[in-house]
């Protein structure tokens, strides 16, 4: 549940984004980043933007979650 | 990036014998448990060094009477239940949520803004947001309560069940017969508290604290730097997580923490109540606070017979010595939260501790 994701703000109103992580879009908000901007990539938790995030890391943490969901979808739960 | 982790393999090992003792390192991050696993970290570390699986993960510290608190509520017809998908399946003194779950009134959410959501679209029924985890969740669940009291959602309340890993640290550290030697910090609570935040540990109790990312070379490269650390006699705050985490860490979510919320001393699984580690709403925020609306309290309760998650969370047992571990409990049947969560240590051991190293 401590999982953050990085993703890619690809939409953005006010707080409230629509951001791209491995080709899945879903709804964010930047409430907690508010120098987040069109663009940027970010680290989002439960919803939420609360880091900034490079390009390099990005791409590992992609890499380790697609593991990681292999490893909870073998165990048939969804995550928060 | 294979030079990098066979260097820091190779510092590791002749750290580990100029120690010429057993040292113990603990990590207290679900996330950082299941990559330890998954990339077979501990297999190449030297026999005297040991990893230990500590209270990382949000669904395995939260208290029986906590998980009873949100049973009892799940069993009113005049309220829905909003959830991580973590806690569906935590055993509580009478079922789980799953269980009831055919009730209808459990509902997994996805996020805080979800819960206030279902708030919105349900109005005749009080919506109480399960909201547990670290200072990680914590500034989500300060937005949407914040946005109901601007909004008047009259209808919507959270059972703060939020921790904050310091303490946590501090008490484990306390308990005389603890074993932990140094911490593996993690990282995306870091990415909010700063890693400042564990300078506490560092100056109180002398014991190295390194926040490190979430791949093999990151972790492998932060165990490295507490050994070397360690083999010089000293402990230092160091982060290794450049690329998110930085000392101060988010203000704005910690502000928004300190607007509503204010820590009090709570529960915890295996370590008991710990002073000033749990987040309470504040006063103005009453309404909101389905412990006051409802008048329950977390009653400390007895915790499930035969599992020892609490010791396993101290670090003071590894999951197979455990009577239950593998045969009684398993991820597809689990008897306690750390087999529940795909983050606990008893499912990570089920899972990867018997299967060989594999490629880093
Ligand atoms: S193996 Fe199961 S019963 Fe034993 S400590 Fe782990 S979760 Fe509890």
């Amino acid at each position: 549940m401590c999982l953050a994701i990085p993703a890619r703000i690809i939409e953005l109103e006010a707080d409230k984004a629509v951001v791209d992580a491995m080709g899945n879009r879903f709804k964010a908000k930047t409430t907690l980043l508010p120098e987040a901007k069109l663009g940027d990539l970010v680290l989002v938790h439960a919803g939420f933007a609360i880091s900034l995030v490079d390009e390099e890391e990005a791409k590992k943490t992609w890499q380790l979650i697609a593991e990681i969901n292999e490893f909870m979808d073998t165990q048939n739960r969804v995550s928060g | 990036m294979l030079d990098r982790i066979n260097k820091a393999q190779r510092d590791i090992d002749a750290a580990c014998e100029i120690l010429g003792r057993q040292i113990n390192i603990m990590e207290v991050c679900g996330t950082h448990t299941v990559s330890i696993f998954r990339n077979g970290i501990r297999s190449i570390l030297p026999s005297n060094l040991k990893l230990l699986s500590g209270p990382g993960c949000p669904v395995c510290v939260t208290g029986q009477g906590y998980i009873d608190a949100v049973l009892q509520l799940a069993d009113r017809d005049d309220c829905l239940i909003a959830t991580y998908g973590d806690m569906i399946r935590v055993p509580g003194k009478d079922g789980s949520l799953e269980i009831k779950q055919a009730k209808a009134n459990i509902k997994i959410v996805l996020s805080s803004e979800d819960a206030l959501q279902l708030a919105k679209d349900n109005p005749d029924k009080t919506v109480v947001f399960v909201a547990v985890g670290f200072e990680t969740t914590a500034p989500a669940t300060s937005v949407v309560v914040k946005e109901a009291a601007a909004g008047s959602v009259e209808n919507f309340c959270i059972l703060s069940g939020h921790k904050l890993v310091v303490p946590a640290m501090r008490a484990l550290l306390s308990e005389k017969n603890h074993n932990i030697n140094a911490f593996l910090c993690p990282g995306h609570v870091s990415a909010i508290i700063g890693y400042g935040a564990f300078a506490e540990i560092v100056e109180d109790f002398s014991r190295p604290c390194v926040v490190a990312g979430f791949e093999p070379v990151q972790i492998i490269e932060g165990l490295c730097e507490i050994c070397r650390q360690l083999s010089a006699g000293k402990a230092e705050l160091k982060s290794m997580y450049f690329a998110v985490v930085t000392e101060k860490g988010n203000i704005a979510a910690q502000q928004i923490i300190d607007e509503c919320f204010e820590p009090v001393d709570g529960y915890w699984r295996g370590l008991g109540e710990i002073q000033k580690s749990t987040l309470k709403l504040k006063d103005k925020y009453a309404q909101f606070d389905a412990f006051r609306r409802f008048s329950i309290s977390e009653e400390p309760s007895e915790e499930i017979k035969g599992c020892r998650c609490g010791e396993v969370l101290c670090g003071l047992i590894e999951p197979p010595e455990c009577g239950l571990f593998g045969r009684d409990c398993t991820p597809q049947e689990p008897v306690g939260p750390c087999m529940v969560s795909s983050e606990g240590a008893c499912a990570a051991w089920f899972k990867y501790g018997r299967e060989k190293r594999r490629k880093l």
